[in-house]
């Protein structure tokens, strides 16, 4: 059986059919998804080409072409046409970000960090403190915001602040860093979680004696950065009319802004961690993660190497962090709880600790898992609680089931079977790195 | 002399217990001495209409009361994650679930009584001795299982991997809880019945103080009962032969093994007594804290995991010492905090208090107070 699915591959991966498959499944997962925007499958179809796309063997260039066609042009359309999908893949986009953020951490350093989401938080009040009201309103009490509070600058400073909060999230990882990286991993692991919740104690709890945060209630609205001038939208927004069968308004375009953003950062964290995997501080890192005593005393400079890599790591959770400040035009401590880190660490496991394809393979489908599928149980139990239908096999009506049971809920019981099922059954993760792969295999033997 | 050391009786008994109450009076001694000088550096800082130092010294025992009581529990828990890392040099993160779903099912169960009718003509204290039993057993069976799915599939492995395994076995469990109380009760916070006179309190008049001094009857029974359960543990790891079995897997493990000696088991039997240790603690904070949910774990965890770091992982009298002085130290902090800094930062910093000493003690004495310098093993 399983010789048989493996020539039936490798007959599939030879000649022109790689290419025949793809450009099939691409052009059928599109046509789907514009037919039924609604229909979940339809989209999982589409969002199968770039896997199909990675594990197909082609031409790189005409899988480069392929997969921009599809990033850049396909799904700004459809998610025009459906927004709930521009919010999807926006998601995923900034997850992928944050994923290949804390992969240089987990992945290439070896250092396990549980408060990742505390430097995204820095990012993202850093552009939230400053592209908001809030500086005006330092001496008030939270909630209570008196008439002719004015924004303190202009929106296009937010160019500025992408970096500034790129630069002090470094800054904070950094200052973590110093007194911390001497420490084991599983102690690092436990300060870098209690930094997490150190920055999230303090966004709720800094409205006092300065209302520098709002509190609980967080900061809004935020400033966005003024899209493209008229004579760029203008024809865009013609051209797309009759595709998308409405007139594209100005929020749905700034969410495909916020997707392009998203996807720069993205191109640059992967450029930057494979230019850094065969650079002197890749090869570095590795020897840190092999064996700690064996780099020290091959002359690696052991804090140094640690420091560069939190703050790798911390500057793509700040420039992500401002870059969600504005999307959202609102920022709450709730955003940055230790949940999203595990979150983000979860996707890492999943793809595979080390490997870029494999960590952005891992963010599409714990996005997807969770606000897709999981949402979709949650509507058809809700549904199921309405009809008269009763469980089969022990007879329970659907009706009496507690209102408790939400699946959309359990994000928590999700990420945890995730990760014990991934460590035990394949710690290399769904998409391995080649290296890691190597290394486990001679651990079995 | 000799003879008098190896009587068991003050071996067992009479030593652990004067060891701890040298823990309590040292640790609130030096404490408070430090509290009241950091008053009269502050005092003609703070522009308030009353006199810092009077009113530091007014609260100081309820504070010292409070700060030990709950220091008891942290030293409970903290003994579970300092005998894992002990024998496994593995942080237990599931710990802290472990000690809410022993705290759940000993309310869950008191709740039980309340529903029949039993509560109120039981005697009180067998009602509060069954919940702590059933949270004991209930634990301590929860955490030997987790220890067989998630745990030892994965010996061997670098450290980290067993690390994340538990951090997701943690959260697994937590939602898991959220799930059987919300399908079986419809509800997933659980609240203490009201039963008895714990809420009352034992007034006990100091000569030369205006107020007496003021003992919730709950915090004499959580005190006393995580005395003899310490004074238990302290038997079973010194005084058999079972604990002579730990102490051996914890100092070398291959060599353990080739005394004779069952590892697997022994890690087990490690896990049941860290977990009975857990449910006990947390049906003693439950009784506390009266209200109780799912995720009510994660601090009592992190803050107690601190404490084991604080007295130098690994070992049982340092945890105990580190309860002891973390939970008189939050203490301090939430009730003297808001006074010393006019108000501008109050108890609601106590939280990150924990992890503040956590870097602390790992910067300055990673060993911490009571470890010795082991190096970097492993």
């Amino acid at each position: 059986m399983n010789s048989f699915f493996k020539k039936f591959f490798s007959r599939a991966n030879t000649g022109p059919w790689p290419f025949v498959i793809t450009i099939g499944l691409l052009l059928a997962g599109s046509y789907s998804v514009y037919q039924s925007p609604r229909s979940l499958l339809a989209f999982l179809l589409l969002m199968l080409c770039p896997l199909l796309l990675y594990f197909v063997k082609m031409d790189s260039k005409v899988k480069l072409f392929i997969g921009l066609l599809l990033t850049i042009v396909v799904l700004p359309v459809i998610g025009i046409r459906n927004i709930f999908y521009l919010e999807v893949v926006f998601q995923i986009s900034v997850f992928a970000a944050l994923a290949l953020g804390l992969n240089i951490v987990v992945g290439m350093a070896g250092l396990l960090d549980l408060g990742y989401v505390a430097f995204y938080a820095v990012g993202a009040y850093t552009w939230a403190i400053f592209g908001s009201k809030q500086l005006s309103l330092l001496h008030s009490v939270p909630g209570a915001a008196p008439a002719g509070a004015e924004f303190a600058l202009a929106p296009s400073w937010f160019w500025l602040f992408l970096f500034l909060g790129l630069g002090l999230a470094a800054l904070s990882g950094i200052l973590l860093g110093l007194p911390v990286l001497r420490l084991r991993g599983d102690y690092l692991a436990i300060v870098t979680l209690g930094f997490g919740e150190v920055i999230r104690v303090l966004a709720l709890n800094l409205d006092k004696p300065i209302n520098l945060t709002n509190g609980p209630q967080g900061i809004t609205p935020i400033q966005r950065p003024p899209l493209p001038p008229a004579f760029i939208m203008d024809p865009i927004r013609n051209m797309l009319t009759p595709i998308v069968a409405h007139v594209p308004t100005d929020a749905e375009f700034y969410n495909v802004f916020f997707y392009f953003l998203a996807l720069i950062v993205i191109l640059i964290a992967i450029l930057v961690a494979r230019r850094l995997d065969d650079s002197r501080i890749g090869r570095a890192w590795t020897a840190i993660r092999e064996d700690e005593t064996a780099a020290i005393a091959m002359g690696v400079p052991l804090v140094k190497m640690k420091l560069a890599a939190f703050a790798a790591g911390a500057s793509f959770a700040g420039i992500m962090g401002a870059l969600y400040a504005a999307n959202r035009t609102f920022v709450s401590p709730e955003t940055f709880s230790f949940l999203q880190s595990i979150g983000v660490l979860t996707m890492v496991i999943l793809g595979g600790i080390g490997s870029i394809p494999g960590v952005i393979f891992g963010a599409a489908a714990v996005v997807i898992l969770n606000i897709q599928v999981l949402q979709a149980f949650s509507l058809y139990l809700s549904e199921l609680r309405q009809s008269d239908a009763v469980i089969p096999i022990i007879n329970f009506p659907w009706k009496d089931l507690s209102n408790q049971l939400d699946p959309a809920k359990y994000q928590k019981l999700v990420f945890g079977l995730i990760l014990v099922s991934m460590m035990i059954f394949r710690p290399s993760g769904l998409i391995p790195a080649e290296r890691r792969q190597r290394e486990l295999m001679e651990n079995k033997e | 002399m000799k003879q008098f050391t190896s009587n068991p009786f003050y071996k067992f008994i009479l030593f652990p217990i004067g060891q701890m109450i040298v823990f309590i009076l040292g640790a609130s001694l030096i404490l408070s001495l430090l509290i009241i000088l950091f008053a009269y550096i502050f005092r003609s800082a703070i522009t308030a209409d009353f006199d810092l130092v009077e009113r530091t010294l007014l609260i100081l025992p309820q504070v010292l009361i409070n700060g030990i009581t709950i220091g008891f529990v942290y030293a409970t828990i903290a003994l579970g994650y300092t005998m894992v890392y002990g024998v496994l040099e593995f942080i237990n993160f599931a710990h802290s679930e472990i000690f809410m779903v022993g705290g759940v099912v000993g309310v869950e169960l008191m709740a039980y009584f309340e529903h029949i009718g039993a509560l109120h003509t039981m005697n009180q204290f067998v009602v509060i001795a069954l919940a702590i039993l059933l949270g004991m057993i209930v634990s301590g069976a929860l955490a030997v299982t987790v220890e067989r799915i998630a745990y030892k599939p994965l010996r061997g492995a670098p450290r980290l991997v067993p690390l994340i395994s538990a951090i997701g076995m943690s959260f697994f469990l937590q939602d898991a809880a959220r799930l059987t109380l919300s399908l079986t009760t419809g509800e997933f916070n659980v609240i203490l019945p009201n039963f008895g006179t714990f809420d009352e309190f034992l007034l006990l008049s100091v000569p030369g103080m205006d107020a007496p001094l003021r003992f919730q009857i709950k915090s004499i029974i959580l005190v006393g009962v995580t005395v003899a359960m310490l004074v238990g543990l302290n038997y079973l790891v010194n005084g058999t032969k079972i604990g002579k079995a730990i102490r051996a897997v914890a100092q070398d493990r291959p060599s353990a093994s080739l005394m004779g000696i069952n590892v697997n088991l022994i890690i087990s039997i490690t896990f049941l007594i860290g977990g009975m240790l857990g449910g006990a603690a947390g049906v003693l904070f439950a009784l506390k804290a009266t209200r109780l949910d799912p995720f009510v774990g994660f601090f009592p965890g992190l803050k107690a995991f601190t404490a084991a770091v604080l007295g130098g992982i690994g070992n049982l009298t340092g945890a105990l010492l580190g309860g002891l002085v973390l939970g008189l130290l939050e203490s301090f902090g939430a009730s003297y905090l808001s006074m010393f800094t006019n108000g501008a930062f109050g108890a609601e910093y106590k939280d990150i208090l924990a992890f503040a000493i956590l870097i602390l003690v790992l910067v300055f004495r990673p060993s911490g107070l009571l470890g010795q310098t082991v190096g970097q093993k492993a």
